[in-house]
């Protein structure tokens, strides 16, 4: 069991180091990346139906016991996030061996598979200041995945994104310096016990600086005009990648330090008010937008504020629904902006006035994105609309009509940009010449094929959506009381 | 944490914060490696106050000790700053490539957007 927890992020590491060894090698590299992703994600399933069984697994690294070394947790949050997030890793990862431009160049390969190490070190890690590590692990391939190519576009738009994450890494590292200096501890079960002992303003001010930091990774509010701005000149299966879970990890770290390590109450409000100027400002610039990959990277930030009214409400309905909105968000965000990515590889452009008549050229594709549009519109009875559903009723429970009533609004509006894609590139006349001979290339149909298995995934999520479901209601039941995290983290 | 460290680490914080609002991209730099010393710092004293015995060899009960775990933390802590710093640095060497000086880049992007809505603002 001990070794399992690490397997996650220790597989993507040593096989990022392999690719950079074969780096002459194409084929070699390919085979070493799936094998380590795949690998990953079985351990990750296994973990799954452990955590099912017996509740939060820990494991101590290098055998130095919680609350002095690091421990690597996995309750059922974590897991669930876990499996989902590398599922759309390996779809991407698959997507790009069909997209030509990406294999032009070997960084890829090593630079994508410590992203995927870091951001299974985030979800697994149960520690404040490894957390940091994970961060920055992920982000700074991040920045090689971002700046690969060095155009002058990516440089200009990579600046703006690497000096932002850079600043807000060291607001990070500041609120680790004061939780230290005032717990002298800064693994989760040993600060959420020592919480109580503590002034309720120290509290709120400590839990108010971990809502900047992860909220300005998430792209919340006052926060998100990083993200519109440096996603766009991002390639496609990169971007993808991004979109699914970058801002993915500031959600869940927000959630879980705001549940298990500040237990909840005092900031309830604010994320509500944030939560909702969040959906409403994401869906009004998506609007505005005439790009596709523009209208999406606007639906990132709208859709975080939907995540963060179940934390928002802090109920156990309210949790759930954000874990479910979670799991459904990572998949369907990403096989939209796969099929953004076969569009830009087959026309060479994602201007909605510069494509246009897809649908007759590209059935298949006009499909994924309708069936992948209607997902994230919530149109019943696609996975969204199941997420949105229980958001909802979380939200009539806690009696917050006010967010409901935005959440409802803003859905339409996400069913109208999400029309003006649809009008724009799949329907009217051919105003692009022809499609590039792309199509005729034998990696169309591998883009295709893993587009189709993402977008499968999220037809599954809705056809499971019971099972799916309780098990949602099992991690928001740790996340309120996390007394079963502390008990096995700190083995009593 | 005392009133000296407390000084030192404001001062950074302040310097480092007006450095990054430049317009030219090595002061960015600075800027940005400013502030990571600063929470460094803030990190280190997180641990008590300066001069106490490090945390190394043999100890008889009574001893006081340096907290060893900020120490740690900041080490790591530098290591990352310094790899962030040298990637900001070729970024802005290449930058300055492409371009030719020390500027933040123009976005392209803002002035066509800039450029497309004053037609349509109807006021002319």
């Amino acid at each position: 069991m001990r070794l399992l927890l690490a397997l996650p992020v220790v597989l993507p590491i040593v096989a990022a180091a392999v690719t950079t060894l074969l780096q002459r090698n194409r084929v070699a590299q390919r085979v070493v990346s799936s094998v380590a992703v795949s690998a990953s994600l079985a351990v990750a399933i296994v973990l799954l139906f452990e955590v099912n069984d017996q509740g939060p697994v820990v494991s101590s690294v290098g055998g130095w016991v919680a609350p002095f070394g690091i421990v690597l947790v996995a309750d059922m949050f974590s897991a669930l996030i876990l499996v989902v997030s590398l599922v759309t890793v390996l779809a991407v990862l698959v997507f790009s061996f069909g997209s030509k431009r990406n294999d032009e160049m070997w960084q890829f390969h090593p630079a994508f598979l410590v992203l995927t190490a870091g951001v299974s070190l985030a979800f697994l890690t149960g520690d404040l200041f490894n957390l940091f590590v994970a961060f920055e692990v992920s982000l700074v391939a991040s920045y090689v995945l971002l700046t690969l190519g060095s155009r002058a576009d990516q440089i200009r738009n990579g600046i703006t994104y690497v000096v932002i994450n850079m600043v807000i890494s060291v607001f990070f590292l500041t609120a680790i310096a004061f939780v230290y200096a005032t717990f002298g501890t800064v693994n989760f079960a040993d600060l959420s016990q020592k919480m109580g002992s503590i002034a309720e303003p120290l509290r709120l001010s400590l839990a108010l600086l971990f809502l900047v930091v992860f909220g300005a990774k998430a792209a919340m509010f006052p926060v998100f005009s990083w993200l519109p701005d440096s996603y766009p000149v991002v390639r496609a299966p990169i971007v993808a990648v991004f979109a699914g879970l970058l801002t993915k990890m500031g959600v869940y770290s927000l959630i879980r330090v705001q549940s298990t390590v500040f237990v909840g109450g005092g900031i309830g409000t604010v994320v509500l008010v944030l939560a909702g100027f969040t959906m409403v400002v994401g869906v009004l610039g998506a609007i505005a937008q005439n790009d596709v990959k523009r209208i999406l990277s606007f639906h990132i930030v709208s859709q975080i504020g939907y995540m963060l009214i179940g934390l928002g409400l802090f109920t156990a309905a309210g949790l759930a629904a954000s874990v479910m909105f979670m799991i459904h968000q990572i998949p369907v965000k990403t096989s939209l902006f796969l099929v953004t990515g076969v569009i830009e590889e087959s026309t060479g452009t994602t201007a909605l006035d510069r494509v246009g008549g897809l649908r007759k050229q590209l059935p298949l594709l006009a499909l994924m994105f309708g069936l992948a549009a209607a997902s994230i519109a919530g149109l019943p009875p696609f996975s969204g609309f199941i997420g949105k559903l229980s958001i909802v009723e979380a939200g009539f429970s806690a009696q917050s009509y006010v967010i409901i009533a935005v959440s409802l609004v803003v859905s339409l509006l996400t069913l109208f940009s999400m029309a003006k894609i649809w009008s724009g590139t799949f329907w009217g006349g051919f105003e692009t010449a022809r499609p590039h001979n792309g199509l005729l290339r034998s990696g169309h149909r591998t883009m295709m094929g893993s587009t189709m298995m993402l977008v499968a995934v999220t037809i599954a999520i809705a056809v499971f959506a019971g099972p799916i479901y309780v098990l949602c209601e099992r991690a928001a039941a740790d996340l309120i009381d996390p007394s079963r995290y502390i008990a096995a983290v700190m083995g009593k | 944490m005392n009133v000296l460290m407390a000084s030192v680490v404001a001062i950074l914080y302040g310097v480092g914060v007006y450095m990054i609002l430049q317009r030219s991209l090595i002061r960015v730099v600075l800027g940005l490696s400013l502030l990571s010393h600063g929470a460094n710092l803030l990190l280190l004293s997180s641990g008590g106050s300066a001069g106490i015995a490090a945390f190394i060899g043999r100890f008889t009960g009574e001893d006081t000790v340096a907290d060893p775990v900020p120490q740690a933390f900041v080490l790591t802590a530098i290591v990352i700053s310094f790899a962030m710093t040298a990637f900001c640095l070729a970024l802005a060497y290449r930058s300055w490539r492409l371009t030719g000086d020390d500027d933040v880049m123009h976005d392209d992007e803002d002035a066509r957007l800039a450029e497309s809505t004053v037609p349509h603002g109807g006021r002319s």
